[in-house]
């Protein structure tokens, strides 16, 4: 692998190289719902909107398709990180 | 696509691969798994990543046992290189109720006898586990120290690989669409890449293990239930252990990478594969687990899910045959805890299907338990 995918960061949230990207691709790792289970890419507090394009594009190299081809993982709620404490007390006023 | 198998095991979460791999290990002979979507994307891949011996039936506790033992050395038993996040830092279960606390008390004297060391810890002592823990209400708990959390998808991908190093063949994006019979036995398995002709089936389909039972004419009484789920940004280690309250039907961990995982059951939750996130669980959940764990108020929630338990009248795994139907296996209804289960559940499953004398006594979890009516009524799931 080469120093330079060793070095560049994917995933700033998870500190994840874009070295351990290529190696969950040559394990058979193919979407990114798989390779973010594998090594927590686009679960942390970014939720994915740093990485999950640059994995797209990684993927859609290796396996021949267009970006547009390879299937987005599951966006989940809330959209923006939320304080616990922000959410006391909704119940009752609504 | 491979056109003939000894076994099919149906399913790619945790315990279909386990048992995939223990059947190859036994020499099962071809052994294939077939997966809808990819490896642990159903109910394994969202569970709550929790294991405990805390059981209230003989049955469980021993199950759990064995489970953890073999989780404590995975990565080493399956000969991998994987690292399966495998933390003892306890559960605390805190009573709330009269009714609770003799309960608990009943089931320290079962874990006692088959050698779980968990113990009644006073609501002061809860302190010395958990500094923080609004103890008001809290008539006492049980803990187990030995209770703690390993990570799904490793522990998937280490089965997995572990079964693929002995020639199972593991084919994902691959759904079975019929399982055909002909004069009681099993003839094929047709699936959305090609038949696959066996005599002998697993089904481990977890919510979806009904609807694979049908497919030979079995109804199974297992039902999928949605339930919630939600994780925090990581921080810096602050909760020990599993925080699990049944008065608030609340769990809650914080896992090694450092996040906290929590969820709710829902008592009035509909039979149904909906497995969409709600607001309100979002609400109920913050408002619950920050009055017994007040200083979580602070964290960021970054991410909320839902996945499906298969659920089994009496909350306890089916796991056998059927006299109509010798070689179409079960091994679904876990309720919530297939994950922890799944290593010493695979082991008996590949036994039971290759005839072998099981590990542990386990014919009486076979489906006809409901007509019999030999339940074991498992009273603490959340």
């Amino acid at each position: 692998m080469d120093n330079n995918a060793e070095n560049t960061i994917i995933c700033r949230c998870e500190d994840i190289t874009l070295a351990d990207i290529h190696r969950r691709i040559a394990k058979g790792e193919h979407s990114l719902e798989e390779i973010k289970r594998s090594c927590r890419c686009g679960m942390g507090p970014c939720q994915g909107r740093n990485c999950t394009p640059l994995i797209a594009k990684e993927l859609a190299t290796a396996t021949g398709k267009s970006i547009a081809e390879v299937t987005l993982p599951t966006f989940r709620p809330p959209t923006a990180a939320i304080k616990m404490g922000s959410l006391l007390g909704v119940k009752k006023d609504g | 696509m491979v056109k003939t198998a000894d076994v099919v095991v149906i399913g790619g979460g945790v315990v279909g691969c386990s048992t995939a791999y223990n059947l190859a290990k036994l020499g099962a002979g071809k052994v294939v798994v077939v997966e809808k979507k990819y490896l642990a994307s159903g109910a394994t891949g969202r569970c709550g990543a929790g294991m405990r011996l805390q059981w209230g039936t003989e049955t469980n506790c021993l199950l759990a046992k064995e489970s953890l033992r073999m989780l404590a050395h995975l990565p080493e038993m399956l000969n991998v290189d994987i690292n399966i996040e495998f933390h003892q830092n306890g559960y605390l279960l805190p009573a709330y109720t009269k009714s609770m606390v003799e309960q608990f008390k009943k089931n320290l004297v079962l874990q006692k006898k088959l050698g779980i060391k968990s113990q009644w810890l006073s609501a002061e002592e809860c302190l010395d586990v958990v500094p923080f823990m609004n103890i008001k209400g809290v008539l006492g708990a049980t803990f187990c120290k030995e209770d703690g959390h390993c990570n799904p998808f490793k522990v998937t991908e280490a089965y997995a690989t572990a079964a693929r190093n002995l020639g199972v063949e593991i084919y994902t994006d691959t759904e079975v669409l019929d399982v055909k019979t002909q004069n009681g036995q099993i003839v094929v398995v047709k699936t959305t890449n090609g038949d696959i002709a066996t005599n002998t089936v697993v089904n481990a389909a977890g919510g979806y293990a009904k609807n694979v039972g049908r497919m030979v004419g079995l109804e199974l009484p297992i039902f999928p239930e949605r339930h919630e789920i939600l994780v925090t940004e990581p921080v810096e280690p602050l909760l020990g252990p599993m925080v699990m309250s049944f008065h608030h039907n609340l769990y809650c961990q914080q896992s090694p990478h450092g996040s906290f995982i929590m969820g709710i059951g829902h008592p009035n939750e509909p039979e149904s594969f909906n497995t969409q996130s709600s607001w309100q669980f979002l609400c109920d959940m913050a408002e619950r687990v920050v009055e017994i764990l007040p200083p979580l108020a602070k964290l960021n929630v970054i991410r909320q899910w839902a996945g499906l338990y298969d659920m089994s009248p009496d909350r306890t795994p089916i796991m056998g045959n059927t006299p109509e139907l010798k070689h179409f296996f079960t091994a679904a209804g876990f309720s919530g805890h297939g994950f922890m289960l799944s290593p010493i559940s695979g082991q008996l499953m590949a036994e039971m299907v290759l005839g072998n004398t099981t590990t542990f006594p386990i014919q009486m979890f076979d489906v006809g338990r409901f007509e019999r009516g030999e339940l074991f009524a498992e009273p603490l799931v959340v």
